[in-house]
């Protein structure tokens, strides 16, 4: 049903509706039922705007007090009323970035082979559970980080500090335990479930007969995949890495747990310093007032920014490759 | 088939071998790493948790910081309260909007949804937790379990839409034909046929936005608060339990820490347990 013959059977009005008893009856539940899902369906778009209203609303104020250099600044000093979040977008990147590096091969190594290599009866033991770390809530990771994890990585800071001091990258606050490095594992492990499930999904689209001719010309199974399976799949797969980058950008409780709180640029693995996400959530309650809140705020709109960016990356690019898969099977 | 290879030609074949080899083992290593932490986890959880369970501890109220015993049945009443009221709100939407999008293919609305939802479930919870306080905590000017139903709403209802709508998209064409060839009006056509023909699958994108929603503690900041009494009244601040995980955790009480553990724990076995239902139902479907 098109939206025009839906507006002509309006604009004949009540004059025709005694004519036609019986489909005027059919016709208004019709309408109405498309009118309803109509208005839910518009609601939806509604509320992404209202989201982005909403937070320029919120945070116009800290925009008009500071403008873009909010953007470029290295304060944040709720006493002398001035803001600025480039320390904390820095860490954010930071540790997203770090964690992207460590959980990437691991999450794609484990895709191929529960893809290709798994044996039949070890599937469902190995592919069910990485499913179900993937549902498990981040405050839950934040907790088994907190006292599990950070304990383990203290030491290992400890142990680096002593032994290697002289690398910059070592040369931090070792005693914390909560710091960027912290930060960066906890995202890797949160992050590995989402990217390898995501992946084997993606790997699963690849046309058998594909491989199979590659394994029939005598190649290798490892051979056929990197050359034939890795290279079909690699838009998809860099949609799925995206993916889980913008998970680790917008994740709050697990990183404000054990990615230490501090406003300080960051120069070493080892510094303490916040995300965005956990900035927001450790502060928010305790400004006192109306400019402070705002630019915490302010804060939030430029995390969604990125967040949203990444995500439209994201969104395109397994777009892009379910076409292709779509072409490939009609 | 056995011919004579040039030591060149053999040793490129055992080159490629022992590639093969390798790429296996680094892969099983990969795997390994990934169900080793997924094993912690849930090996810590259930270790430090379910020592810490006791029948008091689901049905006790919490006792004055740094006193042991007590429980979290406020947080449990309180998550529940908060999760079902947002699901009141986000259910119609997101159904509503798959209907649309399905069932009346437009040439741009429906597409434009369905985008908008994608995008939605890429944003940050800390975020919606800051729409939510600017929408309702602001102009109400106190905290509120509403408002904390409203931030959980705005997280189920992408969700709730996506699932509905793949839902939609399996009921066979040949279902609504058969229904509309009998005279049977379109929108009876969808409510009768379409709807009860994929309703485990919507129960399953439900019951998925609800267990989603019950772990996120970020929106819960400010907006739901959190609150040591029992309060049934969704208008004043009231406790959830992914809240009491964080207070309880970031505290200085090895009590809390405990009563964390076993929060954590509740919370694990209801995304498990959901899981596991979400998965027998979909393989039930399979095999109709």
């Amino acid at each position: 049903m098109s939206d025009q013959t839906i507006d002509s059977t309006f604009s004949t009005g009540s004059a025709t509706r005694v004519v036609h008893h019986d489909t005027r009856v059919t016709n208004f539940g019709d309408r109405l039922f498309y009118r309803v899902t109509q208005t839910f369906a518009l609601i939806v778009i509604l509320l992404a705007f209202l989201l982005v209203f909403d937070l320029f609303r919120g945070a116009w104020e800290a925009i008009q007090t500071f403008g873009l250099k909010f953007l470029v600044g290295t304060t944040w000093d709720p006493v002398k009323r001035e803001f600025s979040t480039l320390p904390t977008v820095i860490g954010t990147l930071v540790k997203a970035f770090i964690a992207l590096l460590l959980a990437v091969p691991i999450s794609i190594g484990s895709a191929v082979f529960i893809s290709f290599y798994i044996p039949k009866w070890l599937r469902p033991i190995i592919s069910y559970p990485i499913e179900l770390l993937a549902g498990v809530p981040s405050i839950v990771f934040g907790l088994w980080g907190l006292f599990v994890m950070v304990p383990v990585i203290r030491a290992v800071q400890i142990w680096l500090k002593a032994n290697f001091g002289w690398f910059f990258l070592f040369d931090g606050p070792a005693v914390y335990g909560v710091g960027v490095l912290s930060g960066s594992v906890i995202l890797a492990i949160m992050i590995i479930p989402i990217i390898t499930a995501v992946s084997r999904d993606i790997l699963l689209t690849v046309p058998r007969p594909q491989i199979e001719g590659m394994l029939a010309l005598g190649a290798t199974k490892w051979e056929s995949i990197w050359q034939v399976a890795l290279p079909y799949a690699r838009v998809g797969l860099f949609g799925a890495v995206i993916l889980g980058l913008g998970r680790a950008i917008g994740e709050t409780m697990a990183v404000t747990m054990v990615g230490g709180n501090s406003f300080d640029l960051i120069h070493s693995l080892f510094d303490p310093v916040h995300s965005m996400a956990s900035q927001i959530a450790s502060e928010f309650t305790e400004a006192t007032y109306s400019l402070y809140v705002s630019s915490l705020i302010y804060v939030g709109l430029v995390l969604f920014g990125i967040t949203i960016i990444i995500s439209l990356c994201a969104q395109y690019l397994i777009w892009r490759l379910s076409k292709g898969h779509v072409a490939v099977f009609e | 088939m056995v011919t004579q290879h040039s030591t060149a030609e053999r040793r490129h074949y055992q080159f490629r071998r022992a590639t093969e080899r390798l790429a296996g083992a680094g892969m099983v290593l990969c795997t390994a790493v990934t169900v080793f932490f997924l094993f912690m986890i849930l090996g810590y959880v259930i270790y430090n948790g379910a020592s810490a369970i006791d029948w008091n501890f689901l049905t006790g109220l919490p006792l004055p910081p740094g006193e042991s015993g007590g429980g979290i049945a406020n947080a449990l009443v309180g998550s529940v309260l908060v999760v079902a009221c947002a699901v009141l709100f986000a259910m119609p939407i997101g159904l509503g909007a798959a209907i649309f999008v399905n069932e009346f293919p437009s040439a741009r609305l429906g597409r434009t949804v369905r985008f908008m939802a994608e995008v939605l479930t890429g944003v940050p919870s800390i975020v919606v937790g800051l729409f939510a306080y600017a929408l309702v905590v602001r102009p109400m000017g106190s905290f509120s379990g509403l408002s904390g139903s409203i931030a959980y709403a705005f997280i189920m209802v992408p969700i709730i839409l996506i699932t509905s709508h793949e839902a939609f998209r399996l009921v066979p064409p040949s279902l609504r034909e058969a229904s509309l060839a009998l005279g049977v009006p379109k929108w009876r056509t969808i409510l009768g046929v379409v709807l009860p023909v994929s309703r485990t699958a919507l129960l399953t994108g439900a019951v998925l936005a609800f267990s989603r929603a019950l772990g996120e503690a970020a929106p819960m900041l400010f907006t739901a608060f959190g609150n040591p009494f029992w309060n049934l009244n969704l208008g004043k601040p009231i406790a959830t339990v992914p809240m009491l995980i964080y207070t309880y955790a970031t505290g200085p009480y090895d009590d809390w820490h405990q009563k964390a553990w076993a929060a954590s724990f509740v919370l694990m076995m209801v995304v498990l347990v959901t899981s596991v239902m979400t998965r027998a139902f979909l393989r039930g479907k399979s095999h109709e």
